[in-house]
């Protein structure tokens, strides 16, 4: 450990602002894009579970008429 | 030669193949990270001149490597889609451009705030801040020409079109840029001297590095998966997908 | 016979149509021209009228007036062929289209680019350029709106089939146009100051002869992509 105690850690030589900064913004960028990658999948989904159903119901329309 | 590859050309095959390897990806990513980092943070010496402030490099490098490595990545991609006219590659080069318009993203702040206590302000135009600025440019560009059109096959070809010719001028900005900076910049300060990094500071920064590039292909391989689904919206397995998630 | 038609004689064809259309639009001319007048007009209004300063400005100003000029005049430059449907015949001749569509670029540069450069003297008077750099000034606005036009025909021939191509158009060709403004405006600078130049102009015609075989390709290859 290069640090003596847990606050020094987090002061970080003085450049704590700046170092946790980095890191937040870093943090918060990659989560948001993992985030929004990951419900990418559910959303196609869903939507193609949509248009089915249209599809379905447009096909039973189209029976009960005939 | 192309005979191994032709199986994966297929959709579902492709579909399976990601899904399976996306959990070592995704391992792997998070041990690298995961031990670079607080190696790095906590273990790692400072820096004799810059203090502590050096820990930013642990993302910053890594980050702006990378933002390399996935243009060159979506360069190759979209390049197969183009002459071969696999699809699966164009839908990869699609996966891909959004992860590295955030790792630039991340390696523009990241030299902001490390140049702040450094050089005294967020932003100086240093050849390298100024060429990956461009370089998000680029990536934006491809981004909002894939977006802009209705039919995604049309799309896919002009993003790529795009993105080869970001290729060939990436190594003429490069250049050009870092000739502009040395000629407005009597050259001051650099911040890193690759060769004279001591070991204890080069292993985490080389583990995170690797770290990022899995993480990169681990992200890939989730976009990758969601963008095959909304292409192939008419087939049959993805349809069986779609009810199994819609009954849930 | 249609394929009687040689390279060299649809080549002239399509030029001088493109001229001709252009001489009876004036208002395609001239506004592009106007613009360029203007962004440099406005550039003393809001820095100051002190001569030191725009004299340093000058090159940049000049510039990055005319990278604007050539990428707004380069919005039409496929839009008309592409509704009235003559941008499909011209997909569909035998000749080959990187050659067509040189001939349209050709075009494009003779009636905005020739213009720009004759009026860039005019316009380093009113902010003061150094009496040395007007060769350089000329020597580089000759060599590299070309190239403008080239990378920016990319650019139009990408996002002719859109709606609204034209905030997307600029996002697109501007980072590519970076090379040529450093170079441009440093080798006016060197001039300014009585250095050799040389070097600069040389690049920019590397740039020159690079798009110059490669652009006509690409541009060829996204007509095909977004007009289908």
């Amino acid at each position: 450990m290069q640090f003596d105690s847990m606050s020094d850690f987090f002061h970080m030589g003085g450049y704590a602002f700046y170092v946790w900064l980095s890191y937040g913004v870093t943090l918060a960028c990659v989560a948001t894009l993992i985030v929004g990658s990951a419900r990418q999948k559910g959303r196609v989904l869903r939507e193609i579970a949509q248009k089915m159903q249209r599809e379905q119901r447009l096909k039973q329309n189209r029976s009960t008429k005939q | 030669m192309w005979k191994w590859l032709h199986p994966y050309a297929d959709p579902q095959r492709a579909y399976r193949l990601s899904e399976r390897l996306q959990p070592w990806f995704t391992l792997l990513a998070l041990m690298f990270i995961c031990v670079g980092t607080v190696w790095g943070l906590a273990f790692a010496p400072s820096d004799y001149q810059q203090g502590d402030s050096y820990r930013i490099i642990f993302i910053h490098v890594p980050a702006a490597s990378m933002s390399m490595a996935a243009y060159m990545g979506m360069a190759t991609a979209a390049f197969v889609g183009l002459v071969w006219q696999i699809k699966l590659a164009d839908w990869a080069a699609a996966a891909i451009a959004p992860i590295g318009a955030v790792i630039t993203f991340i390696a523009l702040f990241t030299g902001a705030a490390w140049g702040k206590p450094m050089w005294g302000t967020w932003w100086v135009w240093d050849a390298r801040l100024t060429s990956e600025l461009i370089l998000l440019f680029l990536y934006l560009g491809v981004i909002s020409l894939y977006a802009s059109f209705e039919d995604k096959v049309v799309a896919a070809r002009a993003a790529g079109i795009l993105t080869l010719v970001g290729v060939i001028n990436i190594p003429i900005i490069k250049y050009s840029v870092e000739w502009w900076s040395s000629l407005h910049q009597p050259s001051t300060i650099r911040i890193t001297e690759e060769s004279t990094m001591a070991p204890e500071m080069l292993y985490p920064l080389l583990i995170n590095i690797l770290g990022f590039g899995f993480m990169i292909g681990a992200i890939t391989l989730v976009r990758f998966k969601a963008e095959i689904l909304a292409r192939n919206g008419m087939r049959p397995w993805v349809r069986e997908l779609a009810t199994a998630t819609g009954a849930k | 016979m249609l394929r009687g038609i040689g390279y060299t004689q649809a080549f002239f064809t399509l030029l001088l149509r493109d001229l001709k259309i252009a001489v009876r639009h004036r208002g395609d001319i001239f506004n592009p021209l106007l613009f360029f007048i203007m962004v440099v007009t406005l550039f003393p209004l809001g820095i100051g009228p002190e001569p030191q300063m725009l004299a340093r400005i000058a090159p940049g100003v000049i510039w990055v007036a005319a990278l604007l000029a050539s990428m707004l005049s380069l919005e039409r430059l496929f839009k008309a062929d592409f509704s009235d449907g003559s941008l499909e015949q011209m997909l569909l001749s035998p000749q080959p289209l990187s050659l067509m569509v040189l001939a349209k670029v050709l075009a494009h540069w003779l009636l905005t680019g020739v213009p720009l450069i004759i009026m860039a003297p005019l316009l380093g008077l009113l902010l003061n350029l150094e009496t040395q750099s007007y060769a350089a000034l000329i020597a580089t606005l000759v060599l590299g709106t070309p190239v403008l036009s080239l990378l920016g025909a990319i650019g139009v021939a990408l996002t002719v089939g859109l709606r609204k191509g034209g905030v997307l158009l600029s996002l697109l060709i501007l980072p590519l146009y970076i090379p040529v403004l450093i170079f441009a405006t440093s080798a006016i600078d060197a001039a300014g100051m009585n250095l050799p130049y040389d070097g600069q102009l040389a690049i920019i015609g590397a740039m020159l002869a690079g798009s110059l075989t490669l652009a006509p390709f690409a541009i060829g290859a996204s007509l095909r992509v977004s007009t289908n």
